[in-house]
């Protein structure tokens, strides 16, 4: 596992308070892990702050899954 | 009732009639409280009065950096935040037509753009928290509208709103968003009336008198409190009777 992938989910632990095992990269945030679209929101931001990088709104739409948060931050954090 | 033991509040423009006894309240009532504003002697002279649990950070409501500084201030210095009171106001009256840009442009930026930045800065760690009180102070203007205060209305008006948004996107948090709204109040903003504008005021209040900064500071000790824990998105008029919703 990538060190952004380790980051990415010790985060979601946090935020969402679910068992780190459920946090796979399939794991959708909302139908998976019982986000709702503040947590979603909140997620998004605790993202920008660990990895100093902008997510746009449109990016931001399209991270539903742990995977899709995983594989953007990967390309876009430095 | 209306217990705050341990509470952190920021009350901005701290050092104005109604902020100052908001301020006073909330203390009275156990809170640990920062006062800000930004006259500094004038808030140590508040600080001093009010003894334990006082912190004290200047900013300048009309100024972005100052703005987004403060909340993270306040949280330092107070180690969270559980209630922010919007409470600074400026006035620059002027006939619409007469109205300058520069008096527009100051108004909206201290009354409502710093609102908003002060309470989305605010509502992070009130969401990770899982509970918050921010009381923004409007006007009974901003709902009836005043010659000479188009501006001043306008900016009022747009804190009812903003108040009735976040409340809605923060309710899930226990966060409850809420505005007091005041009418005729003895304060600075008041003294300034001459003798005539006073008693053409008073004609417009059924209660007959000018209301008194404390009369405003227990509506936000209420709005603050646990009890008014199931009231969110609301107006609270304060105004003698002068308007009714």
């Amino acid at each position: 596992m990538s060190d952004v992938a380790d980051r990415v989910k010790k985060i979601v632990v946090e935020h969402l308070g679910v068992d780190a095992e459920k946090v796979t990269d399939n794991a959708n945030f909302i139908d998976d892990l019982g986000a709702d679209s503040l947590d979603t929101v909140e997620l998004v931001m605790a993202f920008e702050e660990e990895f100093n990088v902008e997510i746009p709104d449109d990016a931001a739409e399209t991270i539903v899954t742990v995977g899709d948060a995983i594989k953007f931050l990967e390309k876009n954090a430095a | 009732m209306f217990d705050l033991t341990g509470r952190k509040a920021l009350v901005t423009g701290a050092t104005g009639g109604i902020g100052g006894a908001i301020a006073r309240a909330l203390h009275q009532q156990g809170a640990i409280v920062t006062l800000s504003g930004t006259r500094r002697s004038a808030l140590e002279e508040l600080a001093a009065s009010l003894g334990e649990r006082v912190h004290i950070v200047e900013a300048n409501l009309s100024d972005k950096d100052s703005v987004e500084a403060l909340v993270p201030a306040a949280e330092a210095a107070m180690d969270g935040l559980d209630i922010l009171v919007n409470n600074a106001g400026v006035t620059r009256d002027n006939l619409f037509m007469r109205m300058k840009d520069e008096e527009w442009d100051t108004v909206i930026a201290v009354n409502l753009t710093a609102a908003f930045r002060l309470s989305r800065a605010a509502v992070k760690g009130m969401m990770r928290r899982r509970h918050g009180r921010i009381v923004n102070i409007g006007s009974v203007v901003g709902s009836t509208g005043n010659p000479g205060q188009g501006n001043y209305a306008a900016s009022k008006a747009g804190l009812i709103g903003m108040t009735k948004a976040l409340a809605a996107e923060v309710a899930s948090r226990n966060i409850t968003v809420n505005c007091v709204a005041p009418g005729f109040i003895e304060s600075p903003m008041t003294d300034v009336l001459n003798e005539k504008q006073r008693e053409g005021i008073l004609g417009t209040i059924p209660m007959g008198r000018l209301g008194q900064g404390d009369e405003i500071a227990s509506s936000v000790v209420y709005l603050a409190s646990t009890e008014a824990a199931y009231v969110t998105g609301h107006t609270l008029h304060v105004n003698g009777g002068m308007a009714m919703f």
